[in-house]
């Protein structure tokens, strides 16, 4: 079930496409280091040390880290399947041109999702060498770090491409960005947990980024435990679920 | 309105030897003044702003709220509790003028380039107004007195809003207005001349991603930029969102002449002031070029 089969020439055509606008590109993989650099370094100055939700004192910058590469997975994956797919869906009628090929409105699916994540592990990629030789890394659990990225990238991938079947206008795409900005800003992302009032905390654990951001810096921070379990099963029936979705929307918009 | 008199009276029109003054009379008619003709032009604007304000409120005050909840407060405490604020300062009090400022500059910018190539190309509204007997320097200054309007009231209710969580000590922080305004322009200008310059509009996203990312986020709106390596603070100081920064904290704080921040406020208006009138120049010329070839 797991062979490409012709969604590679979906691919193919993504990497195509790409050629020629490669700053565009390489620009996706600037956005979390100058956060790194200015949050992490900068304003870490000020803040110096932080105690994570483990209860380990560590350095402000390695704290947010970690928080960066799970929010450009997710950034990776939501972008492309949002803004790229909805273009290719309504105005360039490029799925209705595969579809008198032999692909399937599954390789098309398929195809589209892992290119995003593609596109998302090369960011994950380079973000976490700069991790790296910065020396925000603790642990060699860290090497997990790229699969677990892959995964938060599936489960933004899934969900979003289901969303997108359902706009209409681009005026609806704000909603994303009402969606995803809140979750950068309050996943634990620049500040642990522990400064939400309990209330609070129980709607953080609710939302995806989360546990994105809690298998990353359990990974890079070397502070592993069976709840990081918890949050790969949450994100895994995300990507299942949103897949799913996807995969059922797409074969009846593009077929009736 | 009275009706249109059969016959104009005729000790009238021999008072004035001129065309007649009343635009209901027969015969040449007086030309439009700048303010009838750009006031005209803004009126297109405003029409499309009926339509389109409700999905702008939400953008223009969800944004900073969310910065400021989650930058002011929450990275706020481990700021103060860690060093006591910035330079005595508690984090929430400043860290909001950097986040109106770098707003200003996320607001003037995606005003001044999809929605300007939407005129220029996709929908050529720009030839359209210069098909009325209106001019380059008019559709310019109409665009830019609506934009100016939009980022004031944006920025004043943020302002307000900033308030209600504690984070304006003081009443000068209205000065933060026509700051605001002014820093918004020194983007408008020039990206302005750019937009009339360029052919497609994939530049946009890089700009938005290569230069205002990095400009919000190392001009000194998070962290006072001496805590930057040595070589990248000559960077900051080019930058107009540094200056605009640099010019609303004092006044934020209560005092806006304050001289211990960083090069004094004149040099701060004049750099910003000079963005404007380059990029104005420029930005007439590249219209007056791609408009009335």
């Amino acid at each position: 079930m797991l062979t490409l089969g012709l969604a590679r020439f979906v691919i193919l055509r993504n990497i195509t496409g790409f050629r020629r606008s490669w700053p565009v590109f390489l620009s996706g993989f600037f956005e979390p280091v100058f956060y790194l650099f200015s949050i992490g370094v900068g304003l870490g100055a000020l803040i110096r040390t932080v105690t994570t939700d483990s209860g380990s004192v560590v350095p402000y910058a390695h704290f947010v880290a970690p928080a960066m590469l799970a929010t450009a997975a997710m950034n990776g994956a939501i972008m492309d399947v949002t803004f790229n797919v909805f273009h290719k869906l309504k105005f360039a009628k490029l799925y209705d041109t595969m579809l008198a090929t032999p692909a399937s409105s599954r390789d098309i699916a398929v195809g589209e999702v892992t290119w995003a994540l593609m596109r998302g592990g090369i960011y994950s990629a380079g973000f976490l060498l700069v991790a790296l030789a910065m020396g925000f890394v603790h642990s060699w659990w860290a090497v997990l770090a790229l699969p677990a990225a892959l995964v938060i990238g599936a489960a933004f991938a899934g969900v979003g491409m289901w969303a997108t079947t359902y706009m209409t206008t681009w005026q609806q795409f704000e909603i994303i960005f009402l969606i995803v900005q809140p979750l950068f800003l309050f996943s634990a992302t620049f500040f642990p947990l522990s400064a939400y009032p309990e209330a609070l905390q129980w709607v953080v654990r609710a939302t995806p980024l989360y546990h994105g951001v809690v298998l990353e810096r359990g990974l890079m921070l070397g502070e592993v435990g069976w709840g990081l379990l918890g949050s790969l099963a949450y994100l895994l029936v995300l990507a299942v679920v949103g897949m799913w979705g996807a995969g059922r929307r797409i074969e009846k918009l593009l077929l009736t | 309105m009275s009706a249109v008199p059969d016959a104009p009276d005729v000790s009238d029109v021999s008072s004035d030897a001129a065309a007649p003054q009343s635009r209901l009379l027969p015969g040449e008619r007086r030309p439009m003044s700048l303010v009838e003709r750009v006031w005209g032009l803004i009126g297109f604007h405003l029409t499309l702003l009926r339509r389109t304000w409700r999905g702008l409120v939400i953008s223009r005050f969800l944004t900073p709220v969310l910065f400021l909840a989650a930058m002011g407060i929450g990275v706020g405490r481990l700021v103060d509790s860690a060093s006591g604020g910035v330079d005595g300062v508690p984090y929430l009090q400043y860290v909001v003028p950097g986040i109106v400022m770098a707003s200003v500059m996320q607001w003037a910018v995606s005003e001044s380039t999809w929605p300007v190539m939407t005129l220029i190309k996709w929908n050529q509204m720009y030839a359209a107004m210069l098909a009325a007997p209106t001019r380059v320097a008019d559709v310019l200054l109409a665009h830019w007195s609506v934009i100016s309007f939009g980022v004031a009231w944006s920025a004043g209710a943020f302002i307000g809003i900033a308030a209600l969580f504690g984070g304006v000590p003081s009443w000068w922080a209205l000065l933060g207005i026509p700051i605001a305004v002014l820093t918004a322009l020194a983007f408008v200008a020039p990206l302005f001349w750019f937009a009339a310059k360029t052919q497609n509009e994939e530049g946009f996203t890089t700009i938005f991603r290569l230069v205002i990312t990095p400009l919000m986020l190392f001009s000194g709106t998070f962290f006072p930029i001496a805590q930057l390596p040595g070589w990248m603070q000559p960077i900051a100081w080019v930058t107009p969102l540094w200056h605009g920064t640099e010019l609303a904290r004092p006044a934020f704080l209560g005092d806006p002449l304050d001289p211990g921040h960083g090069a004094g406020w004149a040099v701060h208006v004049s750099v910003l002031a000079a963005y404007v009138l380059i990029g104005g120049w420029g930005a007439h010329r590249a219209f007056r070029a791609r408009l009335e070839a």
